[in-house]
């Protein structure tokens, strides 16, 4: 059934892509001696990677002659990226930064434009090694575990119980977060917290709040959940508003600000956090142009001036690692809310 | 005479179902049966339990209502929609404009079953797709969360009135009326009928496709009804909010005592069967097995009941056989030509 509506959605959106590509070879014939970046992300209509064009328009102005082109099929699917790369390469981009819905599918393509001579970075989600020269990374495996163990901590006040409400359980990044956690919490700083159980909401709304409802039973000194999925944070918070806990109870995780405002304006939850992705478009875009015009060549051990993100450093495997994710609370919630 | 008798029984059955199943979880986690515990599984199972009464109504006649969870996200879509773009809309055109847009929708599988002949599962598998599509088209697979939509719209259900909440009153109106409808009313029974033997029915002059298109326009109504109280629950719309749920709809049904091959099935056999899976939902994650164990159990718990349950009818049904002479064998048709 998820595939024949997801046939749906791509008939029903194909009239989009069609506008888009159409407005970006437009655009591309009146600016030829422009350098110019593409960003073609995993889906349209995503306000994540809509904040990534954000970042990446940011650091164009700033380098002054450079124009962003922003494409990305409407499924998340490598086939529509495809698709995307060859008409790209038809336009005669400079480079390509892709977030890939699949880490090998899109490599013929990749080093096909690579061989024009087109640069191809991949951020967020990777493209593996031979099919790209840098892969950026928001953020690293231990740092996202780190971090929600110290913002629930925070909320907390450092002691007491506190559960995990995850995806489903099977994930990889969702299971990997967590062990990153638990490696997290042998830190002695966290002596007086416990963890005392996973639950699984399948990403749905309904099965998430219900799991939250039965943690509150399972275990009444509960003080807080972490939620590493933007769907079971926000049912979380909702419960514990819902069950008048706030101020009992504090949710924590990973969220998108604009689904978190009213959580953490309860006071359901203090902070939380998500890689910053107009960091992410920027820190991106000033790579680009640094292959683009040679003065680096993407090898380990290049340092990379990117702009206000200040020297970033191309690891093994050409990989760039940015930071730990970006934090919001009351003070910037708002303001972020705006814009993903 | 025989029929309420057979009724009554499996109704029965299945409360002393639920009894152990209490009692199961109870001995377990006795926080389960605490009087407020009690109260969120019934408000948790509100929505659930007038789903299965509108799905009941469709398998009476021998369909099957496919299109309800995409139906209920459209719905809950364009309601949070208006909510956010007219917040000053009072809440009573909300729950009027709910009913009716799932109305449209269900008149659209109606008249293409009754009038067009196609058969209900082909219609409702294909609408299931084609109002989960709109959805897409509508809010440019964008979300609608928590802070956009209006105070009213969010406060409605959770408003208490004699210490039980709006989404239970709401349910607890639309349950009876169908049951008066049902049992009462001239069409209700003539529904009975038609899916009973609808040979028979066209012979005593009911008119099978105004109750065909009829109980598709009951059932999305409801589900429209539900969209909204759904989306209001858990305070957020996107596109895919109750995917799949379809399917615990008519599992509701089906334990409740909903034959499909349609012409029996009560009102009160439905709600059973819809608290049912409540319980087992609410009871999982508080009975502290590993997630691994739940589906596990909660597939098999389900089966267990639909066996008891269709080991009583066939006895009942043994029974009535040997009473009647020369036993008829049902008619194979689903929809029987036209006598000229």
């Amino acid at each position: 059934m998820r595939r024949l509506s997801s046939a749906v959605f791509r008939v029903a959106a194909a009239f989009l892509v069609a506008t888009i590509t159409v407005c970006g070879a437009a655009s591309i014939s009146q600016a030829q001696d422009k350098v110019r970046i593409a960003f073609l992300v995993k889906n349209l209509g995503n306000r994540f990677f809509d904040a990534v064009r954000d970042g990446g328009t940011e650091a164009a102005k700033e380098l002054g002659n450079v124009e962003i082109i922003y494409v990305g099929p409407t499924s998340a699917t490598a086939e529509g990226q495809i698709e995307i790369i060859n008409s790209l390469m038809a336009q005669r981009v400079n480079a390509i930064a892709i977030s890939a819905n699949d880490t090998n599918a899109l490599i013929p393509a990749t080093k096909r434009a690579m061989d024009r001579g087109i640069k191809v970075v991949s951020f967020d989600s990777a493209i593996a090694s031979e099919g790209r020269i840098i892969q950026v990374d928001p953020s690293e495996t231990k740092l996202i575990g780190a971090k929600q163990v110290q913002m629930m901590a925070d909320a907390m006040g450092g002691e007491g119980e506190f559960a995990i409400l995850s995806a489903a359980s099977t994930m990889t990044n969702q299971n990997n977060w967590i062990a990153a956690m638990k490696e997290e919490l042998k830190d002695p700083k966290y002596a007086k917290m416990k963890l005392v159980t996973t639950a699984y909401g399948d990403d749905q709304s309904d099965k998430s709040y219900r799991e939250t409802l039965g943690l509150f039973k399972s275990y009444p000194n509960l003080k807080g959940i972490i939620s590493p999925t933007s769907i079971g944070i926000v049912a979380a918070a909702k419960a514990v508003t819902d069950q008048n806990l706030v101020g009992k109870v504090y949710v924590t995780g990973l969220g998108l600000p604009s689904e978190m405002k009213a959580a953490v304006e309860a006071g359901a939850t203090k902070s939380f956090a998500i890689w910053n992705p107009i960091d992410l478009g920027y820190t991106t875009t000033q790579i680009a142009y640094n292959l683009i015009k040679g003065t680096v060549k993407g090898v380990p051990g290049d340092e990379v001036p990117a702009g206000r993100m200040g020297k970033v450093k191309v690891g093994p495997d050409g990989v760039v690692v940015m930071a730990e994710p970006f934090t919001f609370d009351k003070s910037n919630v708002a303001e972020y809310a705006k814009v993903f | 005479m025989d029929l309420t008798a057979l009724a009554r029984r499996r109704e029965v059955v299945l409360l002393v179902l639920i009894a152990l199943l209490l009692a199961a979880v109870g001995a377990r986690a006795p926080v389960f049966l605490t009087p407020a515990s009690l109260g969120d599984v019934l408000t948790d199972t509100a929505i659930l339990l007038m789903l299965a009464c509108g799905q009941m109504a469709v398998i009476l006649t021998r369909g099957i209502d496919l299109s309800v969870a995409s139906n209920m996200a459209f719905t809950g879509m364009c309601t949070a929609l208006l909510s956010k773009y007219h917040p000053e809309l009072p809440i009573a055109v909300t729950l009027a404009l709910a009913p009716l847009i799932g109305f449209c929708l269900g008149a659209v599988n109606g008249a293409l079953i009754a009038w067009v002949k196609i058969p209900p599962i082909v219609v409702t598998l294909g609408t299931l797709s084609a109002y989960r599509g709109m959805i897409f088209i509508l809010s440019g697979g964008a979300s609608v969360v928590t802070h956009e939509f209006s105070r009213p719209y969010l406060d409605f259900p959770r408003q208490s009135l004699f210490g039980v909440s709006a989404l239970l009153w709401i349910a607890l109106v639309v349950c009876a009326g169908m049951a008066v409808f049902l049992n009462f009313s001239r069409t209700g029974r003539s529904l009975y009928a038609v899916g009973g033997n609808p040979l028979a029915a066209r012979y005593v002059g009911i008119g099978i496709e105004r109750c065909q298109f009829l109980v598709y326009c009951l059932s999305g109504a409801i589900a429209g009804l539900c969209g909204y109280l759904w989306v209001s629950r858990y305070a957020i719309a996107f596109t895919e909010v109750a995917f799949g749920y379809e399917l615990t709809v008519i599992a509701a049904c089906v334990i409740g005592g909903v034959s499909v091959a349609g012409g029996i099935g009560s009102v009160s056999g439905c709600l059973l069967g819809g608290l049912f899976l409540g319980i087992i939902g609410n009871a999982l994650p508080v009975i502290q097995v590993s997630p691994f164990w739940q589906m596990a159990i909660s597939g098999f718990v389900i089966l267990c009941a639909v066996i008891v349950n269709s080991r009583s009818e066939a006895r009942k049904g043994k029974l009535i056989l040997r009473e009647t002479e020369p036993p008829v064998p049902a008619p194979l048709q689903v929809r029987p030509e036209t006598p000229s």
